[in-house]
């Protein structure tokens, strides 16, 4: 296993330009093309922010400036949620070169999470657009840290999509298990909401919070960018990048396992 | 010399899984705790049983053997893409396997940069492919397509791309799994001219084909497997005359099989012989093996009074052994052994010979030939000799029938007896004149282009 990880750095070109070539190829044949990156975070702000103004304003009572803090933590949800749906299948999209090309397997969720990270960035200047219409204030110690929530989400992300790809190769039902599951993880992760002001209702499930590592996420994306004062919630964060190291550890440990059932099963 | 391919005692066993372990889902797996035993099969099947070859460097090894008997599996081990069950295999350099072209290409995007990605994967780096572009480009004849996304490409164009990348890769070996079955005669033959460079520059080949020639011409030793074992190894002539009169045996099996049920299946359903005498049957007896018009559509049969019956029919061979398979030239006998229980004074027995499309080869009968009948009774036998087969390649149906002059069959066995040609000359047609060549004036030809030409 160590070793196979150990090769991995080799493969670095052959990830990048994999990487470019899923983005070149995603949007070719649109009219919009690359525009897309834009226009879909922004249609999905424009619906949640037209439900939690206008049709359900008590849900997000006391959050001003509503579009910049949801967009504080779905973009890095989009970037989470697609990564996985598409890693769950890339393994068997991609049996063609897994079956006749010598290839390293886990190169292929790598991509995925990486294709979906630069969609990220991409989207990233329209949240800059907003930081700068509402004002919001930024400290370069906040900037620092953004980096390190950015590595800590790829870290988890990837983690969770090795091990998604490699065991929906064996049971394919993943793929309908995880759509319902990502729909659960998203409403019990405040993006939409602010878990500053939960109602008394949610109170009870507060305390199993802090076990939803998106959560630590979501914060981390939110008091960095979106709420005023020093970043405080840190140590979740680098306990989070604790957590998702050994989880990493233990879903590549996974692959390695599987890897030789891959060109079989596919 | 050094060793290139070293596979020592490899054995490998794919797992084949029941049908419980098909509709499991992850659910079911969990709820009943069999998650890890599911995960196990329940049934295996042995692609390759303890396979050992070596190829030194420089050599061509060319891999036969029928479908399904491992040979994919043994380029895919050597590759590195799966793992042996047991067993090692070493191999020393770089690899380039072409067991499919442009697995990998991205529809989307447009030639050039499947290209760059490709030869990535194949373990170029980007500067290399980059050096190497215009060549490859130049070799898949492609220049005017490069930009275009590659989901408009033909399958010819797709393929001779990825090939030509694949062949740009400069391995020390290379592993070619039944690729040249695509692409023109052209671009064919710069393949194999590109495998003739790869030769004299001393790269190691190993070459899966079902194409024999190519063994025999290209190879300086072939490997045999059968059933995931070696059959048999060594000087590519040796054994592809081996192989192919395996072969012709296996085929001999399956005619006989195949006639015997034929005969069989006819016998259960026979035919009242007044009906199809009128229905199937022309009118006048001349017509009754010659005129295959109408009778392209009948099917197989067997019908008659049986006041005479045809017991049985054989295809002897020059061996004086009966047999199926028969190469193009060889004397053949039609043996037909009949019984008439009481004596006949009226009859007629006829031949016909339909190839695989149904066309009449050749039909006649003692009628035709204006051999008039007296009397035939009790346990006979007539042969119909061929003296030299002139037919071309391909599977042949027979026609034994035996009727009255104006057609009224006692035992009519229709396209129930089957043979089958094989040659060496790929000749196309139906029949094969007895015929050379020569020359007049200042024509000459090089050494014969195929082995057995």
């Amino acid at each position: 296993m160590l070793h196979n990880l150990a090769q991995l750095p080799r493969y670095r070109g052959l990830i990048q330009s994999l990487v470019a070539r899923e983005l070149k190829a995603r949007y070719r044949g649109s009219v919009l093309g690359f525009f897309w990156s834009f226009i879909n975070p922004l249609t999905l702000l424009l619906i949640y922010t037209f439900v939690f103004k206008y049709v359900m304003p008590a849900a997000v009572q006391g959050v001003s400036n509503y579009p910049l803090f949801m967009f504080c933590g779905l973009l890095p949800w989009t970037w989470f949620a697609s990564s996985l749906v598409e890693s769950s299948g890339v393994l068997i999209s991609g049996g063609n070169l897994i079956k006749k090309v010598l290839f390293p397997a886990e190169i292929l969720p790598i991509v995925t999470v990486t294709a979906n990270m630069v969609h990220f960035f991409l989207a990233l200047p329209i949240l800059v657009v907003f930081l700068i219409y509402y004002k919001a204030p930024l400290t370069i110690a906040e900037l620092v840290w953004f980096p390190v929530v950015v590595a800590v989400q790829y870290l988890f992300t990837l983690s969770c999509a090795l091990l998604l790809s490699a065991l929906t190769v064996h049971f394919r039902d993943i793929r309908d298990i995880l759509s319902n599951v990502l729909t659960l993880w998203f409403f019990g992760t405040p993006i939409i909401y602010s878990y500053l002001h939960l109602p008394e209702t949610a109170k009870p499930f507060m305390k199993y919070m802090n076990l939803n590592p998106f959560v630590h996420l979501a914060i981390s994306y939110q008091e960095i960018l979106f709420f005023e004062g020093p970043f405080g919630h840190w140590r979740w964060l680098l306990a989070l990048g604790g957590v998702s190291l050994i989880l990493f550890l233990g879903a590549y440990w996974t692959f390695d396992r599987l890897r030789d059932s891959f060109a079989e099963e596919v | 010399m050094t060793t290139a391919i070293e596979v020592a005692r490899v054995s490998k066993i794919y797992r084949r899984f029941s049908h419980k372990k098909q509709f499991a889902t992850l659910k079911s797996a969990l709820l009943s705790r069999s998650l890890i035993r599911n995960l196990r099969p329940d049934e295996t099947f042995t692609a390759l049983n303890d396979v050992s070859l070596t190829v030194p460097k420089g050599q061509t090894l060319g891999v036969i053997g029928r479908n399904g008997s491992g040979k994919s599996t043994l380029l895919k081990l050597v590759a590195g893409i799966t793992k042996p069950s047991a067993g090692t295999v070493k191999v020393n350099g770089r690899i380039s396997a072409l067991i499919e072209l442009g697995a990998g290409f991205h529809p989307e995007i447009s030639g050039r940069e499947n290209v760059f990605i490709n030869g990535i994967m194949l373990g170029l780096s980007k500067r290399e492919v980059a050096e190497r572009f215009d060549e490859i480009v130049d070799f898949a004849e492609m220049k005017e397509f490069i930009e275009a996304p590659v989901k408009t490409y033909s399958s010819g164009m797709y393929m001779r791309l990825g090939f030509a990348v694949a062949i740009h890769v400069d391995p020390e070996v290379l592993l070619v799994d039944e690729v040249l079955a695509v692409g023109d005669e052209g671009f064919t033959h710069k393949c194999l001219d590109k495998f003739a460079e790869f030769k004299r520059r001393g790269k190691t080949i190993l070459l899966v084909t079902h194409s024999l020639g190519m063994v025999e011409r290209f190879c300086d030793e072939a490997l045999w497997l059968d059933t995931g074992r070696i059959k048999g190894s060594g000087d590519p002539k040796r054994i592809v005359g081996a192989y192919v009169t395996y072969v012709e045996k296996r085929e001999e099996n399956e005619l006989a099989a195949a006639d015997a049920k034929a005969r069989r299946g006819a016998d259960a359903a026979i035919v009242s012989p007044d009906e199809p005498a009128s229905a199937v049957l022309p009118d006048t007896p001349m017509e009754t093996a010659t005129a295959a018009g109408d009778m392209f559509r009948a099917a197989e049969g067997r019908w008659g009074s049986r006041e005479v019956e045809i017991t049985q029919v054989d295809f002897v061979g020059a061996d004086g052994q009966p047999g199926h398979v028969f190469h193009s030239g060889d004397r053949v006998d039609l043996r037909i052994r009949m019984r008439a229980p009481l004596p006949i004074d009226d009859f007629v027995v006829g031949v016909g010979i339909f190839n695989a499309d149904g066309t009449c080869c050749y039909g006649t009968n003692t009628y035709i030939e204006e051999l008039a009948p007296e009397s035939i009774v009790g346990d006979t036998e007539a042969t119909f000799t061929i003296e030299s087969l002139d037919l071309v390649e391909g599977t042949y149906k027979v026609d034994v029938a035996i009727h009255k002059i104006d057609g009224y069959p006692y035992d009519y066995h229709r396209l129930l007896h089957t043979f089958r040609v094989k040659s060496r000359v790929k000749d196309v047609g139906i029949y094969r004149p007895r015929h050379k060549w020569s020359f007049a004036g200042n024509v000459k030809f090089k050494e014969p282009r195929g082995p057995r030409s």
